[in-house]
């Protein structure tokens, strides 16, 4: 028994635990943030946001307006000048979280934590704008929790608890929540189009570019995050075959290769003797139209095409993750004849570059004669016997890359290779092409797909030899074959990190099995998966008529549930009033009821005046009854039974009569 | 409640009386359930479900499936805190109420007793202008003390109660109306200053020190106290000699206030001056009676007796 407090305000100051938990929830928003802005962006505010917290501490009341107000003024010119303006993703993100900060500077009635709560929540869910995968949306979703504990602490009287306790009610709440949530997340009708401007597709490429010189796929090489999953319909590819195309590039410029105009021609003929069929799923938005396909595709899927040398074209950028069916040939003939153009422009090089690649290829024309296969065989042969080292930091080249490279440095890594070679053959008279894309990749036996990683970027030669057509010649594999068997990592040799571990990296590639899961079961799950997924419940007609129907339903459900358990009491069972009622039931059925207000003992007590044959055995029960009743805390087991069997044969003893 | 509102309020108890019936008086206990708990969304609800649409819609319009997906679960687990709101109140017992004794103009302390079998938070008691705040630990018992303003004496209905809540997240306001069809006598207000009673009506009886009397307290001995004063037994335990202290009787009077004696003075005021000889009378400990026109206390002392005597005056027509 207690006795309530005093205080009644309605409009009740804020105190030290809900400043401290809206200080917790806005450091959590920048936290989530300061991946993607820059690091004065997240310190200054989480240092206006710790001096506010220590000035409160020490005497409550708003931070005045002259301190505010120039710090609004400061904010807004810190966005413009780091962004060049206040619209946009990454200054939106910036300016709301500074505006946040600025709300807990005058944050001392409720009214104003409820705004700054609402507006923390609407900050943290932004920041899955830059980044959805499985961890940061764990995250995000954790971080609500000190909003939801503000919300809570905002109300008064209530029982004390610790600080980490007012998280746990909030956690309750989302995790009873969840599977609503999953329901109502997988019936919203999806946008067809978006209604206002989606993000441009400049921001953030990653992934393959359309130009390849030396060095500038090194922090592809590096990243570690996942590009491409592939399936495969029927046998794995071996590991040597894995090579995904992406870009094809003819022209060079003496240090840049570029793919060139795309040509309008039709697709090179290809004579294919061993076909693949797979799906390829886009793991990172590379927002390029390129498609990367294994070596070679055959067709381009729907909303596609395919080039003429049989690179696939999207027709949109690619802006989420993206699947896509291919068929593809493992062993071809492409393009067995080559007109006299195309072979110009294979042949073409920069004039005045590279002279002592063009004196060992001239070398090897006159000793090989008419035998391009030799020449290309004396190529790789230089660079698996002339001491060439695989690195990802090599010595930058000079003027004459090729050169510098065959020649000089002897150092280098895809890029490098690729190119020196090309030039080598060009300059050997052999037409010649270089392709970037992906190869090798990690084969997952429990997710039965094979991913490839940024860091499986790779560009190699095609060279085009009479009779064969276009032929792939990958130079790095000749000179460091673990490049092909075991990917970059394995090509770089001594120096490995503790963070390239192999056990690390089998974690790693474990992991990708969940954020597969979560890629498509959530990411993708777009207005086709929606489809698909009722289709399998029989509802063909996905009308946005039919999902509010749908979801009007399902909320029907979980309200009953939720009635159910608003209305489910908690009530001890009382056996010994349960039996008593069984009596009352029964000699109401003989005329006497029980009167309002009727003690037990007085309602036997007449009972047995009205049934005088039964008058001892109700005397009996009365007695019982008390005793059990009133004669201690807890009534004992064994009389209870013997009462409650005492009850039963009442009934008995009536029919007899 | 708005002032203009309250017209319309008064029209819909008056023609539907099957939606109020709920803030009609009832006895007590009353327990709250579904049928008389109400809820709406607060304020905050609606500017929350309106900053969730906002994100509905970007989080759609930009095909972030992950930001839909957290958006979803916010607006489940805020429409979620609508049973929790409800579930708060449902089930609450008020047991009973107990009026304080409370002269007229100043406040009555009601003490309302709420049980319950759970444990509830943040629950609010509006009554009249006061309101408070409460908390219910589980299978306890709590009495809240809330102050109602009073402005004549007499009867007085018991004013309707309002229980409401905005457990847990402040976004519904679930509310329940308790009308206990109880009364509370407020006393009337003494006037402040007037006439004493009339001598003939002070009966002044003297009497003088009796030993045997009942004895008040121990004191210190002192020098010329008669022996026989001394507490032997008391002082043995004391470093001291204790000696039994008398209660000095004043001059004890009898005060016979008569309604009668007030002839020619206005109702109320009569009834004014009659509390205010009664409070004197009690202040200083004299024996007093009381003559009303329906009523007749006889002569006695004590806080039993003013209080009869008073709730006597209260009840005056």
């Amino acid at each position: 028994m207690s006795r309530a407090g005093t205080g009644g305000r309605r409009e009740i100051a804020v105190d030290n635990r809900v400043f401290d938990l809206l200080s917790i929830s806005i450091a959590l928003v920048l936290a989530v943030h300061a991946n993607h802005l820059p690091w004065w962006l997240t310190a200054s505010p989480a240092a206006l946001l710790a001096w506010r917290w220590w000035q409160r501490r020490q005497r409550h009341g708003r931070v005045p307006r002259w301190i505010k107000l120039p710090l609004l003024g400061l904010l807004t010119l810190a966005v413009i000048g780091s962004y060049g303006s206040i619209f946009g993703r990454e200054p939106g993100a910036a300016l709301a979280i500074g505006l946040l900060v600025l709300k807990a500077m005058e944050c001392e009635s409720t009214r104003d934590v409820r705004v700054a709560v609402s507006f923390a929540c609407f900050a943290l869910v932004s920041a899955l704008l830059f980044r959805q995968n499985l961890v940061t949306t764990v995250v995000v979703a954790l971080a609500v929790l000190p909003a939801l504990a503000t919300m809570r602490a905002m109300e008064p009287a209530q029982r004390p608890a610790s600080l980490p306790r007012t998280l746990l009610p909030g956690l309750a709440l989302l995790g009873a929540t969840l599977p609503l949530a999953l329901l109502a997340f997988a019936l919203v009708p999806r946008l067809g189009s978006p209604l206002w401007g989606a993000p441009t597709p400049d921001e953030a490429r990653t992934g393959l570019s359309d130009t390849m010189s030396p060095g500038n796929l090194t922090s592809l090489l590096i990243d570690d995050s996942p590009a491409l999953r592939v399936s495969f319909d029927g046998a794995v590819p071996t590991r040597d075959l894995r090579y995904f195309r992406a870009y094809v590039m003819w022209d060079f410029d003496g240090r840049q290769w570029r793919r060139g105009r795309g040509s309008p021609e039709p697709a090179a003929p290809l004579e294919a003797t061993q076909t693949i069929t797979y799906q390829v799923t886009m793991v990172a938005p590379s927002r390029r139209r390129i498609l990367p396909a294994m070596d070679i595709a055959m067709a381009a899927p729907p909303n596609a095409r395919l080039l003429a040398d049989h690179e696939v074209l999207a027709n949109e950028p690619v802006t989420h993750s993206f699947s896509y069916g291919l068929r593809s040939a493992l062993h071809y003939r492409l393009q067995p004849a080559l007109d006299a153009q195309r072979r110009r422009r294979g042949l073409e090089l920069p004039s005045g570059f590279n002279p002592r690649t063009h004196a060992l290829a001239e070398s090897w024309r006159m000793r090989y004669g008419n035998d391009d296969a030799a020449i290309v065989t004396a190529g790789l042969t230089l660079l698996r016997t002339g001491h060439f080292r695989y690195s990802l930091t090599p010595p930058p080249l000079g003027r004459d890359s090729a050169d510098d490279f065959l020649f000089d440095t002897r150092e280098g890594f895809c890029e490098h290779y690729a190119s020196a070679f090309t030039v080598l053959m060009r300059s050997a008279g052999i037409p010649a092409r270089v392709v970037t894309g992906y190869q090798g990749g990690y084969w997952s036996e429990l997710g039965n797909y094979l991913l490839l990683r940024q860091s499986d970027a790779h560009a190699w030669s095609e060279v085009w030899l009479r009779g064969r057509g276009w032929v792939r010649v990958d130079p790095t594999a000749a000179a460091r074959p673990e490049r092909l068997s075991q990917g970059a990592a394995a090509a770089l040799g001594t120096g490995r990190d503790w963070y390239d571990s192999p056990w690390l990296e089998g974690l790693r590639n474990h992991w990708d099995i969940v954020n597969r899961w979560w890629d498509q079961g959530v990411v993708g799950f777009d207005a086709l998966r929606q489809r698909g997924m009722l289709t399998q419940f029989g509802i063909r007609d996905t009308s946005t008529r039919t999902m509010a129907v749908l979801i009007a339903l399902t909320c029907a459900l979980f309200m009953v549930l939720g009635l159910v358990w608003s209305l489910w009491q908690w009530r001890r069972r009382d056996s010994l009033r349960e039996a008593f009622g069984v009596l009352e039931r029964k000699l109401a059925q003989r005329g006497v009821v029980r009167r309002r207000g009727e003690g037990p003992r007085d309602y036997l007590a007449r009972a047995a005046r009205a049934l005088p044959a039964q008058r001892d055995l109700l005397a009996q029960l009365s007695t019982d009854y008390l005793q059990l009743r009133y004669g201690a805390d807890e009534a004992s087991p064994e009389p209870l039974r013997a009462f409650r069997r005492a009850v039963r044969e009442f009934h008995a003893a009536r029919v007899v009569q | 409640m708005r002032a203009w509102l309250q017209p319309v309020v008064l029209w819909g108890e008056r023609r539907l009386p099957a939606l109020t019936r709920y803030r009609r008086p009832e006895s007590l206990p009353v327990s709250l359930h579904r049928r008389r708990i109400y809820i709406v969304p607060s304020g905050f609800g609606a500017g929350f479900a309106l900053l969730l649409l906002t994100m509905l819609a970007g989080a759609l319009n930009y095909a972030n499936n992950a930001a839909l997906l957290l958006t979803c679960l916010l607006g489940v687990a805020s429409a979620a805190s609508m049973l929790m709101a409800f579930r708060n109140l449902n089930g609450l017992q008020l047991s009973s109420l107990q009026a304080s004794h409370a002269i007229a103009g100043q406040p009555v302390e009601l003490t309302l007793r709420f049980t319950s079998t759970s444990s509830r938070d943040a629950l609010r008691l509006d009554a009249a202008d006061a309101s408070q705040v409460f908390a219910m630990p589980a299978q306890g018992s709590v009495a809240v003390a809330i102050n109602i303003a009073t402005a004549r004496r007499g009867w007085q209905p018991v004013p309707r109660l309002k229980i409401w809540t905005t457990w847990p997240l402040g976004m519904f306001r679930a509310w329940s109306w308790v009308h206990p069809d109880q009364r509370m006598l407020i006393w009337p207000r003494a006037e402040h200053s007037g006439p004493p009673p009339r001598v003939s009506a002070l009966v002044t009886q003297r009497t003088r020190p009796r030993l045997g009397d009942e004895w008040a307290a121990l004191r210190d001995y002192r020098i010329g106290d008669p022996q026989r004063h001394i507490a032997w037994k008391a002082s043995a335990h004391h470093e001291s000699l204790l000696v039994k202290d008398f209660a000095q009787p004043r001059g004890q009077t009898e005060w016979r206030l008569d309604w009668r004696e007030l002839q020619g003075v206005e109702h109320e005021a009569r009834i004014s001056r009659l509390a205010r000889w009664l409070g004197e009378a009690q202040a200083q400990r004299q024996r007093y009676s009381l003559w009303l026109p329906d009523n007749e206390l006889p002569l006695d002392s004590g806080p039993l007796h003013y209080a009869r005597c008073m709730n006597a005056l209260a009840e005056m027509p």
